[in-house]
């Protein structure tokens, strides 16, 4: 765990102008490494989601940078921008974001289409995915026919396309009860210790802090306190 | 590490194909609610475009009111069809967002919408060309050919004005930073 995949340095996002802008992020700059499990926590409007965008080459600083792979994501086209999405990251969200219109393997054939990569190949590895995560009997239902915690397996298995090296999960249990976000918890952690792949995930869930290498506490937009699992362990995360 | 190198990443133009179509389909009665709107304002304006073709000849004072009725009528069905356009491109912001999750580039999202909105103008605009024009035809006995004429002008009027309607909002969405599209609620 010693490469870096994310570099911030001193990012700074505000949202509006003038006397009523609001400073999101006050000079972040963190360094996130190949394979952990990181999770952002903070309360909401601390800024843990906008830092999560601009990890995700979302959303654009006002200053500093962000360094995915040792790419300044602020000097990519949107064409490059488009292909460091589909290509590095994979995304989790709260509200699932499937797309509607397709069914779960369309879902997850569609980044790979983007990729380039054959219709074949893309429902084979497409079928591969959805088995993996336990949706094996569901390749053609849609997602307004499937549970939320299917639904959020789906969009794991849509994250995991391309192979990506990061996987960036936003407060992905929020909509979920307990026992389908421990379900999802155990699924992401096994993922990354399988496929190596850095999962990063907002989130202010305790139990999804557990399983954490490292956690990096938001608060009024600054990166207040980096914990390590062992430290959580022994200072209690409950503070 | 390399940056790696960028290659097109524009998938073939059927997957954009599929996404249009699965989205016609899956939203059916939306899109025929869509459909019908634009078909409306395209027969008003066939029928006003086949009453000036039945009954030639009339004063200048009649004439000059067909025209004003035919610029009035083009634009209630440009109003029509812009106000149907942009409200199922606006329900569709968090999908745009989504979608460029998953890599996709602006122009395939702009491929999307421009091969729905061809498909709804162009069976929307036929059926409000036909309802529009044929009866009145039929009635004033207007001659075959002009009918077709008067059948093809507006239908590729309401395509055309269709296309555009849909494409200026979803260009602007597609130029959107993808965490915008997702937090904007409609």
């Amino acid at each position: 765990m010693s490469e870096i995949v994310v570099r911030t340095t001193d990012v700074v996002k505000q949202y509006g102008e003038g006397e009523a802008a609001v400073r999101a992020l006050a000079g972040v700059s963190c360094e996130i490494f190949a394979g952990e499990y990181l999770s952002i926590m903070g309360p909401s409007g601390s800024g843990k989601s906008t830092l999560f965008n601009m990890i995700g080459g979302l959303d654009k600083p006002n200053s500093g940078s962000v360094f995915v792979n040792s790419v300044d994501i602020a000097q990519l086209t949107p064409r490059e921008l488009a292909f460091l999405r589909c290509h590095t990251i994979g995304y989790i969200f709260q509200t699932f974001n499937l797309i509607t219109v397709r069914t779960a393997l369309e879902n997850v054939t569609l980044p790979m289409l983007f990729a380039g990569v054959t219709p074949e190949e893309a429902e084979d590895r497409g079928r591969e995915l959805l088995d993996l995560v336990g949706l094996g009997h569901r390749y053609h239902h849609r997602p307004t026919e499937l549970s939320g915690g299917q639904q959020q397996r789906v969009a794991i298995a849509r994250s995991l396309a391309n192979r990506p090296a990061i996987i960036l999960a936003d407060e992905p249990t929020g909509n979920l009860d307990l026992k389908t976000g421990q379900e999802i918890i155990d699924l992401l952690r096994k993922l990354n210790e399988e496929q190596q792949v850095t999962i990063i995930s907002a989130t202010h869930d305790h139990k999804m802090l557990d399983v954490s290498d490292r956690i990096f506490h938001i608060r009024d937009g600054q990166l207040a306190k980096v914990q390590t699992k062992a430290e959580a362990v022994t200072s209690g995360l409950h503070d | 590490m390399q940056k790696r190198d960028i290659k097109n990443t524009d998938p073939p133009l059927w997957v954009a194909w599929n996404q249009a179509l699965a989205s016609i389909r899956v939203r059916f009665f939306r899109q025929l609610v869509t459909s019908i709107g634009i078909a409306l304002g395209i027969a008003f304006f066939a029928s006003v475009m086949t009453m000036r073709a039945g009954a030639p000849g009339g004063s200048a004072a009649d004439e000059s009111r067909m025209r004003w009725l035919l610029g009035t009528s083009l634009v209630m069905c440009l109003v029509g069809v812009t106000n149907s356009m942009l409200m199922s491109v606006a329900e569709r912001y968090r999908e745009i967002g989504t979608i460029k999750c998953l890599g996709a580039s602006d122009g395939f999202i702009v491929r999307v919408f421009f091969i729905e909105a061809m498909l709804l103008g162009a069976s929307g605009s036929f059926a409000g060309a036909f309802i529009g024009a044929v009866p009145i035809a039929l009635i004033q006995h207007v001659s075959g050919g002009t009918v077709f004429g008067i059948m093809l002008l507006s239908t590729l009027v309401g395509m055309s004005m269709t296309v555009a309607a849909a494409i200026a909002p979803a260009a602007q969405a597609a130029k959107m930073p993808a965490a915008a599209a997702l937090r904007v609620d409609v």
